[in-house]
């Protein structure tokens, strides 16, 4: 109802859309299967230097590292790949792939390892027991165990010692109707990689790019689904 | 005389025990709570814990009770104006839980001050 008067104002407006318009859910209202939350990545637009993303995420989420890069919580990660055969380099910022199928609910054993109905993936950590089964079926590599006590956290993004954690595709932001903070700052601040939207709302940008554009998934071989595509890859 | 003499020394002995230091903690800034101190004594942990599973799995906000919600209300200041974690000695949480000698886990993940400016990126 409000959906295409609000889309139709903003286009009108002549506004550049950075992000696609994400419709906040009424207070008191489920997360719905109605949408599917997805991101494309355009690793043309991607430099192997640019690391706005990555900086943003951390600043967003409250993640304080010990200066240990192997086990330090990370929830975006910058990964530089190059094909052997051509030189061809890229860039691919790397996150949770929120799967439709994902590796890490199959194999929780307490149920905290979750999938939303909107397809996000997430941790429970009221139930997480840090058993890390999550970390080694996730082919991604996306997810972080704290290993120390926690300080600092932010009021939208409870986070402690002894449980996993992974990227969230800031939901906090998306049940506000923001746009997650990567792609926001990857807007404003570098070259616009990102786009974000609904691939389940035919009227988004992102489906209708996906529809008409050739897009690729990190390990689509394995038939889990994610809702990540990337281009140039 | 001797009945007098006992009441005496009962009292004086006892007085103590009668004299344990009730908790206190600073004012809220809110006007009112979500209900009236009787309920949110006995059933804040039920409330919460209804709310957690809501939100957390089901995408549920707005939700009535909310711990965001009382850490934002109920957390102090000190006199060089910084946020005091709710969960320090004497402050709001921890005066009652320190008094009936529980210690909820709640505070190794949550927020203990209401929101903090997200710092900016480096770049």
């Amino acid at each position: 109802m409000t959906e295409l008067s609000r889309r139709q104002v903003i286009l009108a407006s002549g506004a550049v859309l950075i992000a696609a318009p994400v419709q906040a859910r009424a207070p008191g209202e489920p997360a719905s299967a109605r949408s599917r939350w997805g991101l494309l990545i355009d690793t043309g637009k991607c430099s192997a230097e640019c690391n706005v993303c990555v900086e943003t995420c951390k600043a967003e989420m409250g993640l304080s590292g010990h200066d240990r890069p192997l086990t330090d919580a990370q929830y975006l990660r910058k990964v530089n790949v190059r094909d052997p055969a051509t030189g061809a380099a890229h860039s691919v910022p790397v996150m949770c792939q929120h799967c439709a199928k994902p590796a890490c609910v199959d194999v929780c054993p307490t149920g905290a390892s979750m999938k939303r109905a909107d397809g996000i993936v997430l941790v429970d950590r009221h139930i997480c027991i840090g058993c890390r089964y999550c970390m080694m079926a996730c082919p991604y590599k996306a997810r972080s165990f704290a290993h120390e006590d926690q300080t600092g956290q932010q009021p939208y993004l409870p986070r402690g010692k002894g449980t996993v954690e992974g990227c969230t595709l800031c939901v906090h932001r998306i049940d506000e109707g923001r746009p997650p903070a990567c792609v926001e700052a990857c807007a404003a601040k570098a070259r616009g990689a990102m786009l974000f939207g609904d691939l389940n709302d035919p009227k988004s940008d992102i489906a209708q790019r996906v529809a008409r554009e050739a897009t690729s998934r990190i390990r689509a071989d394995l038939g889990l689904e994610p809702a990540i595509r990337y281009q140039g890859i | 005389m001797g009945g007098r003499l006992l009441v005496l020394f009962l009292l004086l002995f006892t007085l103590p025990a009668f004299a344990a230091d009730l908790p206190h903690w600073p004012k809220a800034k809110g006007e009112a709570c979500i209900a009236s101190n009787e309920v949110m004594r006995r059933d804040h942990p039920d409330m919460l814990k209804h709310q957690r599973d809501d939100t957390m799995r089901l995408g549920i906000r707005g939700a009535k009770a909310s711990l965001k919600a009382c850490v934002e209300c109920h957390a102090a200041t000190d006199s060089a104006g910084k946020m005091v974690p709710v969960s320090d000695p004497g402050q709001f949480c921890q005066s009652c839980h320190a008094y009936v000698a529980v210690r909820p886990d709640c505070f190794e993940c949550h927020a203990t001050t209401p929101k903090s400016p997200v710092r900016e990126a480096s770049r």
